[in-house]
C-alpha cells in the first residue's frame, strides 16, 4: 500500500496541511465534504477539549478530493469504524502511537448499525418515546430501519443521532 | 416459522402458510373438534387504536377454542392516556396472558413489543406497516376460490397506505402468482415494498398499472381496497380519482366468469352492492374466514408453547 498517509517524513505536500498527531486516530480518504459528518458520527464537537485537525477537499490520488480527520488521544473502536463506513466507505483508519502508525485498516460495511442513526419516519416506533434502540440494516445502496422498513439512500449523515 | 410470534408476512414461508391454511380448513370443517382445545388459555388483546372487526374476530377465535380473552379497554380509558409506554404495557399484560394480540398506530411497534415479551405475539396491524393475520385470511380465501398456483391477481386502490396490500403482496411471492397493481400514481405501492418484491422474486411477475381495463380479462382475483377521502386535500380531486377505481357490473363485463372479487372491508363505494349477489363476490366470505384462520394460528401458537405438543 502506498497511501500518502504513511509519509510522515514531510515529503507529502498534502500531509502538511494538517498537523501530525502523537497518539490517536487518523481517518483518511474520507469523501470530500464529509469530514464534519465523520466528527458528528463520532460525537466529537471539541467541547471536551479534544485536539482535532480537519483537512477538507485535499487533493488525493485515490479520490479526486478527500477529507482527512485527525483526532489526538483517541483510538476508534471497531463499532465506530463500522458506522463511519456508511458515510465514508473508502476511508482508511490509522491508529497512531508515538507518531508511528501501528495499525491501519479500511472500513468495512457492517450488516446492521445500532443506536447511531435516527429513523426519519415520524410514525416509526423508534421515534415515539419508547425505550428502544434504533437499528438499521445496511443495504448495498443505503440503510433500512429494522422496525418500520423505511429505506434511506441519500443524506444518511443527516440521520446521525447526536 | 418459529410458532411463537407473527409480526410480518415476510417471515412466512410457503410451508408456514400452508400449515396455517390447512389447519384452518380442518377447523372450518369441524369446529366442534377444537371447542375445548385451549380451555385454560388467556389471550390478551392490546388494541391501541380502534378496530372492532379484527378485535372481535380474535375474540371469537379464542372463545371457540375454549379460551378466554382479556382486554385493556379503549385507549381513552387505559393507562396509555397517563403516558405509559407500549413497552411497559406489554411487559405488564404478558404476565396475565398466554398470548398477546397487538394493534398499534406506529410502524414497527409489534417488532419492538416482540423483543420484550416471552409469550407469543401476533401483530394485528402496526400503522401503515404490516397486518399478517389479514394476509393469511386473504390467502385462505384466494386458495378456496381460485387456488394459489398459476394465479393472476389484480390488487387495486390505495396501495400506498394499505398495509393489507403490502403484507399480501409479499406473501404471494411464495407462490406462482402474477401480481398486477392498479392505482392512481399518487397512491402507488411504496418503493420499499417494490424493493422487497423484487428481492423476493425476479420482479418479472410484478407489474404496476394506472387502469384496470387492460388487465381485467386476465385476472383470476381482483382485490379491491378503499381510497380514503382524507388522503386528498381537495374533495374534487378525490371524487375524480376514486371514481376511476370503483367497480360495478358494467366494469366487470370484460372479466372472466370465474373472477373472484375480494376486499378487506369496510368498503364505502368502491364495490357496487349489485356485485354482492353475483358469484364474483367473496368479501363477506373473506371476512368470515378470519375466525377459522385466527383459530388455526392461535392453536399453532398455543400448542407450541402450552405443552400439548401433538403436531
Ligand atoms: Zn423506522
Amino acid at each position: 500500500m502506498s497511501d500518502d498517509h504513511d509519509h510522515h517524513d514531510g515529503h507529502d505536500d498534502h500531509e502538511l496541511r494538517v498537523s501530525k498527531i502523537r497518539s490517536g486516530t487518523v481517518i483518511d480518504h474520507v469523501r470530500g465534504g464529509q469530514a464534519l459528518n465523520v466528527l458528528a458520527i463520532l460525537g466529537i464537537d471539541g467541547s471536551d477539549g479534544e485536539e482535532v485537525s480537519v483537512g477538507m477537499n485535499v487533493p488525493s490520488d485515490r479520490l479526486a478530493r478527500k477529507d482527512i480527520v485527525k483526532v489526538e488521544g483517541r483510538e476508534l473502536s471497531q463499532d465506530e469504524v463500522d458506522v463511519l463506513s456508511l458515510i465514508a466507505p473508502d476511508a482508511s483508519i490509522n491508529i497512531v502511537r508515538e507518531y508511528e502508525v501501528v495499525e491501519k485498516h479500511r472500513v468495512e460495511r457492517p450488516d446492521v448499525v445500532e443506536g447511531v442513526l435516527s429513523c426519519p419516519n415520524a410514525e416509526c416506533i423508534t421515534t415515539g418515546g419508547e425505550p428502544v434502540t434504533s437499528q438499521f440494516e445496511v443495504l448495498d445502496d443505503g440503510v433500512r430501519c429494522s422496525y418500520c422498513d423505511t429505506i434511506v439512500r441519500e443524506e444518511i449523515a443527516s440521520l446521525i443521532d447526536t | 416459522m418459529r410458532h411463537d410470534h407473527l409480526i410480518t408476512s415476510k417471515q412466512l414461508s410457503r410451508a408456514d402458510i400452508e400449515t396455517v391454511l390447512d389447519r384452518a380448513a380442518e377447523i372450518d370443517a369441524d369446529p366442534a373438534a377444537v371447542a375445548d382445545r385451549h380451555a385454560n388459555a388467556v389471550l390478551g388483546l392490546l388494541f391501541f387504536e380502534p378496530s372492532t372487526r379484527t378485535k372481535m374476530s380474535f375474540e371469537t377465535a379464542m372463545k371457540r377454542l375454549g379460551g378466554t380473552v382479556i382486554d385493556m379497554g379503549s385507549v381513552e380509558s387505559s393507562s396509555v392516556t397517563k403516558g405509559e409506554t407500549l413497552a411497559d404495557t406489554v411487559r405488564v399484560i404478558e404476565g396475565y396472558a398466554d398470548a398477546l394480540v397487538l394493534r398499534h398506530p406506529r410502524q414497527g411497534s409489534a417488532t419492538m413489543a416482540n423483543e420484550l415479551v416471552d409469550v407469543p405475539l401476533l401483530n394485528a396491524g402496526d400503522g401503515a406497516g404490516h397486518h399478517p393475520t389479514q394476509t393469511l385470511l386473504d390467502l385462505y380465501t384466494i386458495r378456496e376460490n381460485a387456488g394459489l398456483d398459476d394465479l393472476t391477481i389484480g390488487i387495486m386502490g390505495d396501495l400506498k397506505y394499505g398495509r393489507t396490500v403490502h403484507s399480501l403482496a409479499h406473501a404471494l411471492t411464495n407462490f406462482d402468482a402474477h401480481q398486477h397493481f392498479i392505482s392512481p400514481e399518487s397512491l402507488q405501492l411504496p418503493r420499499e415494498v417494490v424493493y422487497d418484491l423484487h428481492q423476493a422474486d425476479d420482479g418479472v411477475r410484478v407489474r404496476e398499472h394506472d387502469s384496470l381495463e387492460e388487465i381485467l380479462p386476465s385476472l383470476d382475483v381482483l382485490y379491491v381496497t378503499r381510497i380514503q377521502r382524507e388522503r386528498f386535500p381537495d374533495e374534487n380531486e378525490y371524487q375524480k380519482i376514486a371514481g376511476e377505481y370503483q367497480i360495478d357490473l358494467e366494469t366487470l363485463e370484460d372479466a372472466s366468469d370465474e373472477l373472484t372479487v375480494m376486499h378487506p372491508l369496510p368498503r364505502v363505494d368502491e364495490i357496487s352492492p349489485e356485485i354482492d349477489e353475483t358469484d364474483h363476490a367473496a368479501y363477506f366470505e373473506q371476512a368470515h374466514n378470519g375466525v377459522p384462520v385466527r383459530m388455526a394460528l392461535l392453536d399453532l401458537l398455543l400448542s407450541e408453547n402450552g405443552g400439548d405438543h401433538d403436531e
